[in-house]
C-alpha cells in the first residue's frame, strides 16, 4: 500500500542521484510534463543508464511515460510500474499489450504493473471501467489538467476537484486498489499540505503525489494511521482470534457488532502501521 | 613533513599538560592621537619594512581597512611584511599583488578565501601561510608566540578619546570579539573609523589600549557581513541532513532546559536552527545560552525565549548586530573567552551541542575544513576545532555525496579538526558514530534513525561516485594548520597548476 509517490523530472542528473533518501514508497520517473520537448531523448538515455548504474531498493520505481513508444527505449527489469497519463480504456488496453510483449522481450521475472492518471471529465466519469483494467493497481488524479478541461481555478480548499476526488476513491476502492491523490502544488506551504491531506484522506484517499522531496514526509506521516486506530485494530484483531478459537462466527467489540469490513479494515491498518 | 622549529600535534587535549604564560597586556603610553590618515601612522609609529600588522574581520567581505592598509604598504614599497587578519576574504583581491612582488611575505589567520587564497595555493607567498583556529589565534597572541606589532581596529564608531565600538553610525558591523587579542596585545594600536560620536552606545573598545585615531570617509560595508550565508537552505538534500540532525538530537534527549547550543552560519546550520526552534518549541523548553557566529535565526529563537542568553564573537547580519545593540542578554563575546584553550571555563566548553560543516571527512573522522578536494585553500578552521573539542556533542553535517564527489573518503586532502573531537557525522544516506563514542552508540541502539558505521557510509558513497583518484600536489610547503594548542596538525602544499 503506497502512501507517498514522488514526482522526479528524468532528465535532472543530480536529482536522480538522491531520489531514494527521501523515503518515499514510490518514485514516478517523469518522462512526459516534467520534461520539456527538446529534453525527451536526452531524459530517457539519462533513465536508461541511472537503472544500470543505481539499483533502488526498498522503493517502488514508477514511469510516467510521455507515448508508449518510450517504453522500448527504457524497458528493463527494475521497472516496477508504469504511469499513463490521460489513461482511458482503450489507451489501458493498448498498454496492456505493449507490456505483455516487452515483458517477453525482456524475460522479465516479474509484471510491470500500471497507474492510471485520471485528468480528463470523461476518465473521471468512466474511472471504474478504468480502474477495472488488467495491470491497474492505482488511480492518480490529476487535477491540474482537469481544472483545465473543466475551466475552472484551483483553490486551496479543492471543492472544484471534490466530484472527482470522490469519483477515483469510489472507483479504486471498489477494485480495491490505491486512490492517489493530486499533488499539493504549493512546494513551500506545509500547513496548506496538511489540510489539503487531511481533507482527501477523510474523502477516501489512501496516497498522495509529491511534486518537492520536502512534502513526502509530511505525507507519510499523515497517511500512517493513527495510535487509536492501530490500537483499535489490535483489539479487532485479538477479539477476532478469541472468537476463532471459541467457534463463534459473529462477535462484538466495545458492543459493537464486527463484520468482515472492519476485520478487513483492521488488517489493512496494521499492514499500514507495518510500512 | 613539518618545517623545523615547529611542534607536531599530539592529541586534542595534550594542551592540558602545558603551562601557559601570557605576555603583559600593552596599554596606551597617552591618550590616543587623531591621525589624519593611515599614511600619516605609517609615519607617526613608523611602520617599516618586517613588521606584523592584524586586523579583525567583522566586515567580513564588506571590510575596506584591510585594503587600505594594504595599498599604503604598496605606495611606500615596504618588504617582508606579515599580515594577521583574523580572516581573508575575496573582497581582500588588491593584496595578491603584494604577496606576488614579495611585499607581503607571511600571512596568519583563520580562514581564507577568493583570489588570496587561489594565489596562496599557487605558491606565491614567499614564507608561510598558518592556519590558525579563532581560540587559537588568541592564545598565540597572548603568548607572544603571534607578536604584533600594530593592530588596526575598524570601528563603525569612535569617540574622540579612542573609545569604540561596531554597532553605532552608519556602517555597524557588530560585535568585535576577534579583536581582543590585539587590542590588549599589539605594540601599537589604531581605531579607524568613519563615525565620531560623542556618547558611544557601548564602549567596546577601550581606549585605555588605543594609540591613535583616524578617520576615514567609509570603513566598511555592513551588507558585507552577510556573504550569502544567512538564508535557510531549500536544497531538499540539506533539509534532510538538517532534520535528521535535529532527531538525533532529540533521540538524545538532549533537547532540554538549560541546553546550550552553537551552529555557524551555512544555509544548513540556519535549517538545523529552524527544526530545533520547532522541537523546542513543542517541548515547551528554554535553553541557556547559544553562542559563536550570530545569526538572525538565533536571534529570533533567542526573542521567543528559547534562549536565556546569547555570546556573539561575530554577528552575520545586521538582525544581530540589532539584538546586541539592543538587548542587555546579547553579549560580546571575545575571542579568548569564546576558545582559547587556557581559558578556563571558556564558553565553548560549556557548550552541550556544536553542529559543524565539513568539506571532507575520513574514516577515522578527521575533519577538513582548509581545502577543497583539489587541495586549493577554501577556508579553514575558524572556531572548529575548538567548539569540536570544547562542546559535549559534535556533530558534523555533510552531504555524503554532491557534485559526484565523495564527501566521506578514506583520505581527506588536509586535517583541519582531528577526529578524536568529532562525535557524530549525518548524512543524507545515513549517520556515523564515532566508536569513541559508545555511550552515545549504546542510547542510541535501539533507535529508529539509520545509523551505520563509516565505513558503510564511504561504500555507499563510492558505490556511487568510484573511488576518487589521488590528487597530485607539488612538495613545497605553503602553509601550515596550526591547531588550538600551537601545534602543527597538517601542511598545506602548493597545488599544481
Amino acid at each position: 500500500m503506497r502512501k507517498s509517490l514522488l514526482f522526479i523530472p528524468a532528465n535532472h542528473p543530480g536529482m536522480l542521484q538522491n531520489v531514494d533518501i527521501f523515503e518515499a514508497d514510490s518514485v514516478i520517473f517523469d518522462l512526459e510534463d516534467g520534461v520539456a520537448l527538446t529534453e525527451k531523448d536526452a531524459a530517457k538515455d539519462l533513465l536508461v543508464s541511472f537503472f544500470q548504474h543505481f539499483h533502488l531498493k526498498d522503493v517502488e520505481k514508477i514511469i510516467r511515460i510521455h507515448e508508449i513508444h518510450d517504453l522500448d527505449i527504457i524497458m528493463s527489469h527494475h521497472i516496477d510500474t508504469i504511469c499513463l497519463p490521460k489513461a482511458d480504456v482503450s489507451s489501458l488496453k493498448l498498454l496492456d499489450k505493449k507490456l505483455s510483449a516487452l515483458e517477453k522481450k525482456h524475460k522479465l521475472d516479474h509484471q510491470i504493473n500500471i497507474i492510471a492518471l485520471i485528468e480528463t471529465p470523461e476518465s473521471i466519469l468512466n474511472a471504474l471501467e478504468i480502474a477495472k483494467q488488467p495491470r491497474v493497481n492505482g488511480l492518480l488524479l490529476g487535477a491540474e489538467d482537469l481544472a483545465t478541461y473543466l475551466g475552472v481555478k484551483r483553490t486551496l480548499s479543492g471543492i472544484e476537484i471534490e466530484f472527482a476526488r470522490n469519483m477515483v476513491i469510489y472507483a479504486a476502492k471498489a477494485v480495491g486498489i490505491d486512490a492517489i491523490d493530486t499533488p499539493f502544488t504549493d512546494t513551500t506551504d506545509l500547513s496548506g499540505l496538511t489540510k489539503d491531506i487531511e481533507h482527501a484522506k477523510a474523502l477516501g484517499m489512501n496516497a498522495k503525489a509529491c511534486i518537492h522531496p520536502n512534502q513526502i514526509e509530511t505525507v507519510n506521516h499523515l497517511f500512517k494511521p493513527s495510535k487509536e486506530d492501530i490500537l483499535y485494530a489490535q483489539k479487532i484483531l485479538l477479539a477476532k482470534q478469541q472468537a476463532d478459537a471459541q467457534g463463534l462466527g459473529a462477535f462484538s467489540v466495545d458492543g459493537k457488532m464486527v463484520d468482515k469490513p472492519i476485520i478487513d479494515r483492521a488488517i489493512h491498518i496494521i499492514n499500514a502501521s507495518k510500512e | 613533513m613539518i618545517p623545523d622549529g615547529y611542534k607536531p600535534f599530539i592529541s586534542d587535549d595534550h594542551f592540558k599538560k602545558e603551562s601557559y604564560k601570557k605576555i603583559e597586556k600593552i596599554y596606551a603610553k597617552k591618550e590616543a592621537s587623531l591621525l589624519a590618515s593611515i599614511s600619516a601612522a605609517f609615519d607617526e609609529i613608523p611602520i617599516t619594512d618586517g613588521m606584523t600588522l592584524s586586523f579583525h574581520h567583522h566586515y567580513r567581505n564588506g571590510d575596506l581597512l584591510l585594503n587600505m592598509v594594504v595599498e599604503e604598504i604598496k605606495k611606500r614599497n615596504l618588504k617582508h611584511m606579515k599580515l594577521a587578519p583574523s580572516s581573508i576574504f575575496p573582497v581582500h583581491k588588491p593584496l595578491v599583488e603584494l604577496i606576488k612582488n614579495k611585499q607581503v611575505t607571511s600571512i596568519f589567520t583563520n580562514y581564507i578565501s577568493g583570489d588570496v587564497a587561489d594565489s596562496i595555493s599557487k605558491g606565491h607567498l614567499k614564507d608561510l601561510l598558518i592556519m590558525d583556529t579563532h581560540g587559537g589565534r588568541a592564545r598565540a597572541i597572548e603568548t607572544g608566540d603571534l607578536s604584533i606589532d600594530v593592530a588596526f581596529i575598524a570601528a563603525s564608531a569612535a569617540d574622540q578619546k579612542g573609545n569604540a565600538n561596531g554597532i553605532d553610525g552608519p556602517n555597524p558591523c557588530g560585535p568585535l570579539g576577534y579583536i581582543y587579542p590585539d587590542l590588549y596585545y599589539a605594540k601599537h594600536k589604531i581605531v579607524v573609523t568613519d563615525t565620531f560620536i560623542d556618547k558611544l552606545s557601548s564602549n567596546d573598545i577601550d581606549s585605555a589600549f588605543v594609540d591613535y585615531i583616524i578617520k576615514v570617509s567609509q570603513i566598511g560595508l555592513s551588507t558585507g557581513i552577510e556573504s550569502g550565508t544567512t538564508q535557510m537552505t531549500k536544497d531538499p538534500v540539506q533539509l534532510k541532513i538538517a532534520k535528521d540532525t535535529v532527531k538525533l538530537i532529540k533521540a538524545l534527549n538532549l533537547i532540554k532546559n538549560g541546553m546550550s547550543f552553537q551552529t555557524g552560519a551555512g544555509s544548513t546550520s540556519i535549517a538545523v536552527s529552524h527544526f530545533l526552534k520547532e522541537e523546542m518549541i513543542a517541548q515547551k523548553v528554554q535553553g541557556s545560552f547559544a553562542s559563536g557566529g550570530i545569526t538572525k535565526s538565533l536571534v529570533n529563537m533567542f526573542e521567543h525565549h528559547l534562549f536565556q542568553e546569547l555570546h556573539d564573537v561575530q554577528s552575520f547580519d545586521l538582525d544581530a548586530v540589532m539584538s546586541y545593540k539592543n538587548n542587555k542578554h546579547h553579549h560580546l563575546m571575545d575571542a579568548s573567552k569564546y576558545a582559547n584553550p587556557f581559558y578556563k571555563n571558556n564558553i565553548a566548553s560549556q557548550l552541550d551541542i556544536v553542529v559543524l560543516g565539513a568539506t571532507e571527512v575520513d574514516l577515522d573522522f578527521n575533519v577538513n575544513v582548509t581545502t577543497s578536494s583539489t587541495h586549493k585553500l577554501m577556508g579553514g578552521s575558524g572556531g572548529h576545532s575548538d567548539t569540536a573539542y570544547e562542546s559535549k556533542l559534535t556533530i558534523i553535517t555533510t552531504n555524503l555525496v554532491k557534485s559526484r564527489i565523495p564527501f566521506i573518503k578514506e583520505h581527506i586532502e588536509t586535517v583541519s579538526t582531528p577526529g578524536t573531537s568529532v562525535d557524530v557525522v549525518v548524512t543524507e544516506r545515513g549517520i556515523a558514530i564515532n566508536p569513541l563514542r559508545t555511550d552515545i552508540l549504546d542510547h542510541l541502539k535501539d533507535s529508529s534513525l539509520n545509523i551505520l558505521p563509516i565505513k558503510t557510509l564511504y561504500q555507499k558513497a563510492v558505490s556511487l561516485t568510484s573511488i576518487p583518484k589521488q590528487i597530485e600536489h607539488k612538495d613545497r610547503i605553503v602553509g601550515l594548520i596550526r591547531y588550538r594548542d600551537g601545534s602543527i596538525i597538517d601542511v598545506i602544499y602548493e597545488v599544481k597548476s
